[in-house]
């Protein structure tokens, strides 16, 4: 048994333990009670959701590698969808040219892009704890949003849009291929880079990392500038799947995303996690999601599950950790 | 008097924005700086008070919540069913009910952070959605707006006609709101208990190897923050003579932020009763103030939101530093660095 | 600065602690196993009341550990024996300690920044009140006494967190008097001090002992060990060497017992004047740290600088490694002015940094080796923008081998190396950029007295090669025998210069611990 374990962490790493045991389990369990669950259609819808939390996962994915966290990016991300929303709107709104959805994406990352630059500036240069510049820079986003959008919502968009948020490409929809390219970026970034290096030092010990050299302001503005523009794509991704921009939408994703990240085998404080991990868990959380809806279980259940849930992967990694630690020291 | 100051930097600051912005507020509208105006934000304000002065508890032992508003629409319901079962009960039963929910709830808080070593935020994000999701899903979103009678009738303690027409109140969740922050203050300050919740945010580690029980720091700690917010629903349910589920919903971050800005420390081991009332007063009053000017209510929450924003911001920049230097502690070679 | 009492008690009074009668506390035969590592192997431990005794020996010699079993929070093998006050105690526990007056003053000290002076000194009435409320009377009062029995001043009101550490070590020693100690163990009380604030904790210490409060005083520091003990306990790894009274023990004596080897090393001193001068510094000065600092350094050159703490030696590296900025004066390197804004700056002109504090700041601990190693020097493992696997397991690999590392695996986290390995991997890091100039401060903090030598092997080799090496260090033997010209820093001051050829190491001691 222990030999397995080892060839299991030697090929995935022992940070995928989690999200495989909780495939399965999913798997096994909606499998058994939900009828249609193994089918393509669940796939499939898997498959075109899966999207929209798994770049405001990634979003959140650095500044918690950072040991930081990032409570604005739903906010961020429906913001940014609005800065594109109204580019379109100016030039003609449905009957918006091509060019104007150039110039709305741009909108939209120049807009997530700079909340998180100032995020991050904001959390560098002051050392204000993240919690609280992330938790304020929401509630800035919110009222800005409400105030700029009277609470409602904006729609009407160009019908070219409608493939980025509904179409296929090569079997596979749009939205998901744009979401494994950013989860490749991501892996290659946090691997490779000299920054995704940097912040995963910074995560462990910021001091030891300045005294080294690394330059650990730029870097933590980068993180949130980064987290930033993640979240602009989410929001274009939002704004074409649903042709439709508001606020409030996908407040919910907050906890489900951070859930991801812990099941994936993120360090709570940073540090210490890859992509890959978190990308199996975000596809057992949606499938997770799906099963629930094929259930017919009441939305505010699932709400109050996915807290339970979190409670259970923090006390079950908990649990191994220690389980782990005391078989080490036997060696 | 120095000394004084020197302690309480925040508060002091926070006094003086407040003056200034009411100097400027007074100057902007007319009907600012009246008498009823000054009770109607109190009035309004004593909710967050309430929970301002519970969360404050958390934040000196060196922990988070977020949970505690949905825990106090929870125990509104909870409270109104059950009074509503009893035959409608009376102020004494209903205060009970409210604060053994509460911190029953706060217990659950204080259970997952310290037997599961989940952290504070984490925990508490999960618990704001477990009691949030179970609370929805079991009222189905429908208020109640059969309170028992007691309940929804307006208790004034005092109240005088001004010369302009205007009534000056002072309402029961003012007197409560008073009374909750005298206890935190005297149970912070002047108890024993209170100072090993000090001492545990500052030090965990000094805190432990005093033999101070860590377990019993977490339960006190949360347990207060959650009687406090069930005291809290059981005022708004008053005040608004009606108990709508996501009515304190969203409350949780403008108190932390409200909370931060008195002066708490996201660490551990600072904050005072003072700063949190000035906190909450400081934005109720913006509020008060961009309202009577005729400010749209969408745009409250976005200034309300910028300013919480670069106070946070700045409150973590020491305030000694921006003080004039005749003021100032000289740093001696060999001192501790910060 | 607080006055201490301005009449310094006579503290030979050897014939009444140690004629005195009942040992206060007495061990016999303590063993403690941790895994398959014997920390302490029969060793026997006795304090007489009122006595400052010492308990020397090198890193992982046990003191710690002794200390521990003292306290009740390691337990013995059961053929231990254990008195205090002449009673057996057969099963110690830290309350049991506590109660019986043994207290201990860790390097941390265990205080509360936030709150008063007052407050952590009389912190056991903070937390124990009638009826659970605070005595704030009772609370000033304790302070006010034990301060009084220290013959100390300290303003009660003052948050703790604006005292600086000399002072902090008083309200923690102050804290445990409240306790009614009778048994005061310090671990390393004089590590954070500078001169002045020593001789002032030794005088407390005095008075303390003079009070009938017996004293243990945990430190490697030997002049401070001299000056203040009755009796010294020499441990070596584990076992117990002896115990000896202070007359005739001489720093080399101590030092040859706690490490078992002779102290004959030579002296490696040589001329450097041809060879082009790598940095230059003039006149350079910062507030409050150190002021008119001057000195030349050459290529190949060792340079050593020493001083007591507090004389501003780390400070002046921290400058001339570009984290502090000078107010005055100038730096060149290789003949050209420079000002660095960060340390970012000075890396790139090629001077290099090893800080003194090496589990918090010189290394990153919860990390791998191999990512430690080549923190500073990620632009050469780039290939096309990227980092490259196979160059950084390259480096890593050559650099592993070239310094002698024992690891286990590169991806292992650094904490789990030992001090002397882990400060090689630190080396290493340094050297992978490629410096000009070295600057090793408190190089062997926490390494074994047998990998000591070999970190200063690696200097010579590193001079030898053409790297100009500044060694930092408040341990005369280090830069004496390593160096080619040691400064002696007093105050923010150069003091004097010397050259080890022209003096003995003894004479080098005097000057610096006059």
């Amino acid at each position: 048994m222990s030999s397995l374990v080892r060839k299991f962490n030697a090929i995935f790493g022992a940070d995928m333990a989690g999200p495989v045991i909780a495939f399965i389990a999913v798997m096994l369990i909606f499998g058994t009670f939900a009828d249609n669950f193994l089918s393509l259609a669940t796939f499939g819808s898997v498959a075109f959701q899966l999207p929209e939390l798994g770049l405001l996962t990634l979003a959140m994915l650095l500044p918690l590698l950072t040991g930081g966290i990032n409570l604005s990016v739903t906010f961020a991300a429906n913001l940014s969808g609005l800065a594109a929303a109204w580019v379109l709107q100016a030039h003609g709104g449905v009957d918006a040219p091509p060019s104007a959805f150039l110039f709305a994406c741009l909108a939209a990352l120049a807009t997530g892009g700079a909340a998180g630059a100032m995020t991050g500036a904001a959390i560098a240069y002051t050392r204000a704890h993240p919690i609280l510049v992330t938790l304020s820079m929401m509630i800035f986003l919110r009222g800005l949003g409400e105030f700029l959008t009277r609470g409602g919502d904006v729609s009407g968009f160009p019908a070219y849009m409608a493939p980025l948020g509904h179409g296929t490409l090569l079997g596979l929809p749009v939205p998901l291929l744009i979401f494994i390219v950013c989860v490749g970026l991501w892996h290659v970034l946090l691997t490779r880079t000299k920054l995704g290096f940097g912040l995963l030092m910074i995560g462990s010990n910021i001091e030891a990392a300045r005294y080294s050299g690394l330059n650990t302001r730029k870097i933590q503005v980068l993180v949130y500038t980064l987290s930033g523009l993640m979240c602009a794509v989410a929001g274009i991704i939002m704004l074409a799947r649903f042709n439709s921009v508001r606020v409030g939408h996908g407040e919910s994703y907050l906890l489900i995303t951070v859930l991801a990240a812990f099941l994936g085998g993120i360090n709570p404080f940073g540090g210490f996690g890859r992509v890959l991990p978190v990308f199996v868990a975000l596809i057992v959380l949606q499938l997770l999601s799906s099963g629930l809806n094929l259930l017919g279980a009441n939305q505010h259940l699932a709400t109050a599950l996915w807290g339970v849930l979190m409670i259970v992967v923090m006390a079950a990694r908990g649990l191994f950790s220690s389980y782990f630690a005391s078989l080490r020291k036997k060696v | 008097m120095r000394r004084l100051i020197l302690g309480h930097t925040t508060e002091f600051t926070l006094l003086v924005v407040m003056v200034l912005l009411c100097t400027g507020l007074s100057f902007a509208t007319d009907r600012f700086l009246t008498i009823s105006n000054a009770f109607d934000v109190l009035n309004v304000s004593a909710v967050n008070i309430i929970f301002a002065v519970g969360l404050l508890v958390v934040l000196i032992s060196g922990g988070i919540d977020i949970s505690f508003a949905v825990a106090a629409s929870v125990v509104q319901y909870v409270t109104v069913l059950a009074l509503n079962a009893l035959g409608g009960g009376n102020w004494a039963e209903g205060f009970i009910i409210a604060g053994a929910v509460g911190l029953s709830l706060g217990f659950v808080n204080a259970f997952l952070v310290w037997r599961l070593n989940i952290i504070s935020i984490v925990a508490t994000i999960s618990t704001f959605n477990i009691f949030f999701g179970l609370l929805m899903f079991f009222t189905k979103g429908v208020s109640i707006y059969d309170l028992p009678e007691w309940l929804s009738t307006r208790v004034v303690f005092y109240e005088r006609e001004m010369s302009d027409g205007s009534w000056v109140e002072l309402t029961l969740p003012v007197v409560v709101m008073i009374l909750c922050c005298i206890a935190t203050w005297f149970m912070i300050s002047r108890t024993t208990v209170g100072r090993k919740l000090y001492a545990f945010g500052d030090n965990p580690e000094g805190a432990r190897r005093f033999g101070i029980n860590i377990g019993a720091m977490h339960y006190i700690s949360f347990g207060w923050l959650g009687l406090m917010a069930g005291i809290a629903g059981l005022m708004q349910a008053h005040y608004a003579q009606e108990v709508v589920p996501n009515a304190l919903y969203g409350r949780e971050l403008d108190v932390l932020a409200a909370t931060v800005l008195g002066g708490a420390r996201l660490g551990g081991g600072k904050g005072s009763v003072i700063g949190c009332v000035l906190g909450v007063l400081m934005v109720s009053i913006t509020q008060s103030g961009l309202n009577l000017m005729g400010v749209s209510p969408f745009a409250f929450k976005m200034i309300v939101g910028a300013i919480i924003l670069i106070a946070i911001t700045l409150s973590s920049t020491r305030f000694d530093k921006l003080l004039p230097s005749a003021l100032r502690t000289s740093t001696k070679k060999g001192s501790a660095q910060q | 600065m607080p006055s201490a009492a301005s009449a310094k008690l006579p503290w030979r009074k050897e014939i009444y602690v140690i004629m005195s009668a009942e040992p206060l506390l007495s061990l016999k035969n303590v063993k403690v196993t941790f895994g398959g590592v014997r920390a302490l192997k029969g060793v026997s431990f006795e304090v007489n009341p009122g006595e400052v005794h010492c308990l020397a020996g090198e890193n992982g010699c046990g003191k710690s550990t002794l200390i521990k079993v003292i306290t009740g929070v390691y337990t013995p093998e059961s053929d231990a024996e254990l008195y205090f006050d002449g009673k057996p105690i057969t099963a110690m526990t830290p309350t049991l300690a506590q109660s019986l007056g043994i207290q201990v003053i860790w390097q941390d000290l265990a205080l509360f920044d936030e709150m008063t002076v007052a407050e952590n000194i009389g912190f056991q009435y903070a937390v124990n009140g009638k009826y659970g409320l605070v005595d704030k009377r009772a609370i000033e009062q304790a302070a006010e006494k034990a301060l009084a029995r220290l013959g100390v001043e300290i303003d009660l009101d003052k948050p703790l967190k604006e005292l600086p550490i000399a002072q902090r070590q008083i309200v923690a020693i102050a804290r445990a008097l409240v306790g009614e100690a009778r048994l005061v163990f310090m671990d390393e009380p004089t590590a954070s001090l500078t001169q002045s604030e020593t001789d002032y904790l030794i005088d407390i210490v005095r008075n303390l002992s003079a009070s009938g409060v017996a004293v243990v005083f945990v430190s490697h520091r030997l002049a401070e060990v001299l000056e203040i003990s009755d009796r010294i306990t020499v441990l070596r790894d584990g076992s117990l060497v002896g115990v000896f009274p202070v007359e005739g023990m001489t720093q080399s004596r101590v030092t040859e017992l706690m490490t078992g080897r002779n102290f004959d090393s030579a002296v490696i001193a040589a001329d450097h004047d041809d060879k082009p001068v790598v940095l230059s510094v003039r006149g350079l000065s910062r507030a409050g740290e150190f002021e008119d600092v001057s000195f030349d350094l050459r290529r190949g050159e060792t340079l050593g600088i020493t001083g007591l703490l507090g004389a501003g030696r780390t400070e002046l590296a921290l400058t001339l490694f570009g984290m502090h900025r000078a107010q005055s004066g100038e730096v060149l390197i290789d003949g050209k002015k420079v000002d660095f804004h960060s340390n970012r700056d000075a890396i790139r002109a090629g001077v290099a940094y090893l800080s003194e504090d090496r589990l918090s700041l010189g290394l990153n601990q919860p990390q791998s080796i191999a990512d430690n190693l080549v923190m500073a020097s990620l632009d050469r493992l780039l290939s096309g923008g990227l980092i490259s696997p196979s160059k950084k397991a390259d480096v890593v690999s050559r650099w592993i081998s070239a310094l002698g590392v024992k690891i286990g695996l590169p991806e292992d986290p650094i904490r789990t190396l030992s001090g002397g390995n882990q400060q090689r991997v630190a080396i290493a890091k340094w050297l992978a950029i490629g410096p000009k100039i070295l600057i090793l401060d408190a190089p062997t903090v926490g390494v074994d007295v047998g990998a000591r030598a070999g970190i200063f092997e690696i200097v010579r080799k590193l001079a030898a090669e053409g790297l100009s090496i500044i060694v930092i260090s408040d341990e005369a033997p280090e830069v004496y025998f390593n160096t080619d010209r040691v400064i002696h820093m007093v105050e923010g001051r150069f003091h004097a210069t010397y050259d080890p050829r022209r003096l003995s190491l003894t004479e080098l001691e005097s000057a610096i611990y006059a």
